[in-house]
């Protein structure tokens, strides 16, 4: 007799720990090439020092610090002057995979869930072997802590290596250094350009940074104040789903539906949680434990058929118009700036707000096509351009009236940077590795929006400049023009050069409407210029 | 016609005078298109009306234009003065430069060039061969004439198989015998050949005269002598399309370009001959239709609201018929019925049965 083959299966059937699983999907967290890896180490880093620093209203000074050791191997340290972490905190921080204090909450912050830099760690524990090294102290008072981390993959738990006190000369702050497989290269997805869009939408942060050729780049704070802190607010009815709904009924500490509702949500009083309950057709006192799928499902239900008012928007905190344009002209010079913030909105029950941003001429090369740069809370997305909302409401907006060249389809071109952020609670991405703004329509109308405004001011800035060298180009038209006419006319009527050269000039100089385009004339001109070619197009017309 | 030197450098000094006293150059072209011209029924000529252009140097629209008829200008003077003669190509080259500190040519291609000078000539009131400039020669004529050239004595009988090439400029030229009943001016090089090959013009006692393509002023300024000077009719062989109408209209009426300067060339005396839309089913040549394209049929209602031609019931029978046809054909498709047959059998009988257009 044989046992049913389900119980040898069953043998083979067990727990795949979240660290195993990340080791064998790497791509869904931005380690897909070596070149990716880099950035997305340094990324995960910056975002957790600023975020940090932001936090403890400190004014956040970030060193990164890439060297290259040969064979593909790169050391990246990166250093804040923010408030630290307390000692028992760092192991679970650094090296266990979602670990995290913002996963649990509705608030804007850069990070959200707990994964970045212990994905970090991961890797360079996969590809090099050595732990993570992190230095950290919480005042002048306390000592500095110093930890070598490596991530246990089978139980998704630190494992630590060395764990002492030594001096360090920081007051506060952490510092982290990885030893990671990676590859460097300038241009648009490196390093170099991510510091640097950071800085844009940082105008706040100083940020110092020595690349793997040894060259130093400063980009220091454009502002010495920091932003208003983001507040927490609860999840609004709207942006709640099946899941999240169950596992808030079951984690609530509420004893009634009814409490449940008013409490754990934004913009639910009694009347609304009510009215929720009624459609259905749920009592107001049950206990929330008590619920069952189909309770649950039907009340789900009964959310989207009640109007609920938008959730309270004071909770984000954008860049603002006059930061956002201070960042765009530290770090990209052009002869003209402006930036649009647009009023908060909701989508799914969650705020958010859409700022825009332009840098027009300079050196930017004029017949490629412009530059775009995205932001989501701050952080710059360098990948998936193709794929992210901005891009879209970037190509359906009709740049010809301010005066760019755009084909069907495509992005502008012109000699244009054009910035734009998201920030919200809760930014949606079209994946886990945070590279693209998901597709709302309520996102990419707000974007449009901004565009539109933005390119207006473009547009009159663009055509001014335009009727300006107009102007000048049909002034130095007929300098150059003069001495050929007073040539032509001196050989013909026997009259000095020079003499009618001179006199030809002062027409020029005293009467600026001389070089006005006559339009009346160029009616006439035009009329002519089309009868001939029509007799020329129907052929046999003109003689030889 | 006063003396072309002095027109020019009048032109000049008008310019010059209106300069130093500050007013802005101003040359007033006439216009050279359909919707400036009229037709003097009394002469028969299409005439230039009074509508002008205005060309003003401190216009950005027209400065460039400016320049090349102020250009073509002094060119044309020093011509004069040197004595020597130059083509429309030459005077291209002559002109054409780039303008310092600038990108800008003074001219850029040819058309530009003959464009200007005929501005000149419409400003001035000279032809172009008055000024010193001839075109191409491009044509040819044969026949019992003896002119004289530039000293020379020339014997159009005695031209080899080329025949005598006709000068852009033939007002030199002396007539010194001419034994003919009429002319005959063809479009097509080949016919003339064929012509010329079967010594059509000794056994009928007339000249044959072609050009190559368009109907040059030279050929045009011949015709008109020949025809005025010696009375002879000239009739005209063309292609049955609306393009061999339009050289009839331009040889008899004049044309739109040269409107200006119609009464020296136009022909009075000219008739269509053929290939008109009867000879095609006269001589058989159905066979040999050439189906319109668009092209063809906007031109041929172009010619038929010619005021000239609104008239002319003979003309307007023709158009009709072309339009019913709504096709084309060759002189040549003649040659199917035998290499020979225009000059042995078509063009006898069309001129002994006067079967032609007037």
């Amino acid at each position: 007799m044989t046992k049913p083959i389900a119980e040898e299966l069953a043998k083979k059937q067990k727990d795949i720990s979240v660290a195993e699983f990340f080791e064998r999907n790497r791509h869904l967290l931005g380690f897909d090439n070596k070149r990716k890896a880099l950035l997305t180490v340094v990324k995960e880093a910056v975002d957790n020092a600023l975020d940090a620093c932001e936090e403890a209203k400190m004014l956040p000074e970030v060193s990164v610090q890439i060297v290259e050791m040969g064979n593909d191997r790169f050391r990246i340290t990166v250093e804040d002057n923010g408030p630290g972490i307390v000692r028992k905190q760092i192991p679970n921080i650094f090296a266990k995979l979602l670990y995290g204090s913002k996963f649990h909450t509705m608030k804007q912050a850069r990070g959200q869930q707990g994964i970045g830099i212990s994905a970090a760690v991961l890797y360079a524990q996969l590809t090099t072997g050595r732990p993570a090294k992190i230095w950290s102290r919480i005042s002048p008072k306390d000592p500095a802590h110093y930890y070598e981390l490596h991530i246990d993959t089978q139980k998704n738990e630190p494992e630590i290596i060395k764990d002492e006190e030594i001096n360090w000369k920081k007051e506060h702050g952490v510092k982290i250094e990885l030893d990671i497989d990676a590859a460097y290269q300038k241009g648009d997805q490196s390093v170099d350009s991510y510091l640097k869009q950071t800085a844009i939408a940082n105008p706040h942060a100083t940020i110092v940074y020595t690349n793997p050729k040894a060259e130093q780049l400063i980009f220091p704070r454009a502002a010495d104040k920091l932003p208003k802190e983001p507040t927490e607010i609860k999840p609004h009815p709207y942006g709640v789903e099946l899941g999240i709904m169950l596992k808030m009924l079951k984690n609530t500490e509420c004893r009634t539906l009814q409490s449940f509702l008013t409490q754990e949500f934004s913009r639910v009083g009694p009347g609304t949680a009510k009215e929720i309950c009624d459609k259905a057709g749920l009592f107001t006192n049950m206990k929330p434990g008590e619920l069952q799928l189909p309770h649950v499902e039907k009340m789900v239900e009964a959310i989207k058929n009640t109007k609920i008012i938008s959730p309270s928007t004071d909770c984000i905190v954008p860049i603002g118009e006059a930061l956002l344009e201070k960042g765009l002209r530290k770090e990209v010079s052009a002869e003209f700036y402006t930036a649009v913030s647009r009023s908060p909105d909701v989508y799914k029950g969650i705020p958010f707000v859409i700022e825009v941003a332009l840098a027009y001429g300079g050196t930017q090369p004029a017949d490629e096509p412009i530059r775009l740069l995205r932001f989501a809370n701050r952080v710059p997305l360098l990948y998936q351009q193709g794929a992210c909302a901005s891009t879209k409401s970037v190509i359906q907006t009709n740049w010809r009236p301010y005066g760019l060249s755009q084909s069907q389809g495509a992005l502008p071109a012109g000699p244009l940077t054009i910035v734009i952020s998201l920030v919200s609670v809760w930014p949606s991405f079209t994946s886990e590795a945070k590279e693209a703004i998901a597709h709302y329509p309520e996102i990419i109308k707000e974007m449009k929006l901004a565009l539109q405004e933005v390119g207006r001011r473009l547009g009159s800035y663009v055509n001014k400049k335009r009727r300006v060298a107009d102007q000048q180009e049909r002034v130095s038209i007929f300098e150059n023009y003069i001495p050929e006419v007073a040539d032509a006319l001196s050989k013909l009527s026997g009259v000095g050069k020079e003499k009618l050269a001179d006199s030809l000039r002062k027409m020029l100089g005293k009467n600026k409407e001389y070089i006005q385009a006559h339009k009346e004339a160029h009616k006439v001109e035009a009329k002519e210029k089309k009868d001939k070619e029509e007799q020329v197009k129907l052929g046999g017309f003109e003689d030889e | 016609m006063s003396k072309p030197k002095e027109t020019i450098e009048e032109l000049g000094k008008d310019l010059a005078k209106e300069v130093l006293a500050g007013k802005q150059p101003i040359l007033n072209v006439p216009i050279r298109a359909l919707t400036n011209i009229t037709f003097n029924k009394k002469t028969a000529t299409l005439e230039l009306g009074n509508k002008t252009s205005e060309r003003n140097f401190f216009n950005v629209a027209h400065a460039k234009k400016f320049l090349q008829t102020l250009e073509v200008a002094a060119v044309s003077k020093e011509l004069l003065e040197i004595g020597k003669h130059a083509s429309l190509r030459d005077v291209f080259y002559m002109v054409k430069r780039t303008i310092p500190n600038t990108k800008i040519n003074v001219v850029d291609d040819q058309p530009e060039s003959d464009d200007a000078i005929e501005d000149l000539e419409v400003l001035t009131g000279l032809s172009r061969e008055n000024l010193n400039i001839n075109a191409n020669k491009m044509g040819s004529v044969a026949g019992h004439v003896i002119i004289e050239d530039k000293g020379d004595e020339l014997d159009w009988s005695r031209m080899g198989s080329g025949g005598w090439s006709i000068p852009s400029n033939v007002e030199e030229i002396k007539f010194k015998k001419v034994k003919a009943k009429y002319v005959i001016y063809m479009e097509k090089q080949a016919v003339w050949e064929r012509l010329h090959e079967d010594k059509f013009w000794d056994k009928h006692d007339c000249v044959i005269v072609t050009s190559q393509g368009q109907t040059t002023r030279g050929i045009r300024r011949l015709l008109q002598r020949l025809s005025e000077e010696h009375n002879l009719p000239i009739y005209i062989l063309c292609d049955n399309d609306p393009y061999g109408y339009y050289i009839y209209s331009v040889l008899k009426f004049g044309s739109i370009n040269l409107a200006h300067m119609a009464e020296t060339m136009t022909l009075r005396n000219a008739k269509y001959l053929g290939i008109t839309a009867e000879d095609v089913e006269k001589y058989g040549l159905k066979k040999h239709l050439i189906a319109f394209k668009d092209v063809d049929m906007k031109r041929l209602e172009q010619i038929q609201n010619y005021e000239w031609f609104k008239d002319n019931k003979a003309w307007q029978k023709q158009f009709k018929l072309m339009k019913t046809m709504k096709a084309k054909v060759e002189i040549q498709a003649l040659s199917s019925r035998g290499i020979s047959f225009i000059s042995e059998k078509y063009l006898p009988e069309k001129i002994k049965n006067k079967d032609w257009i007037e």
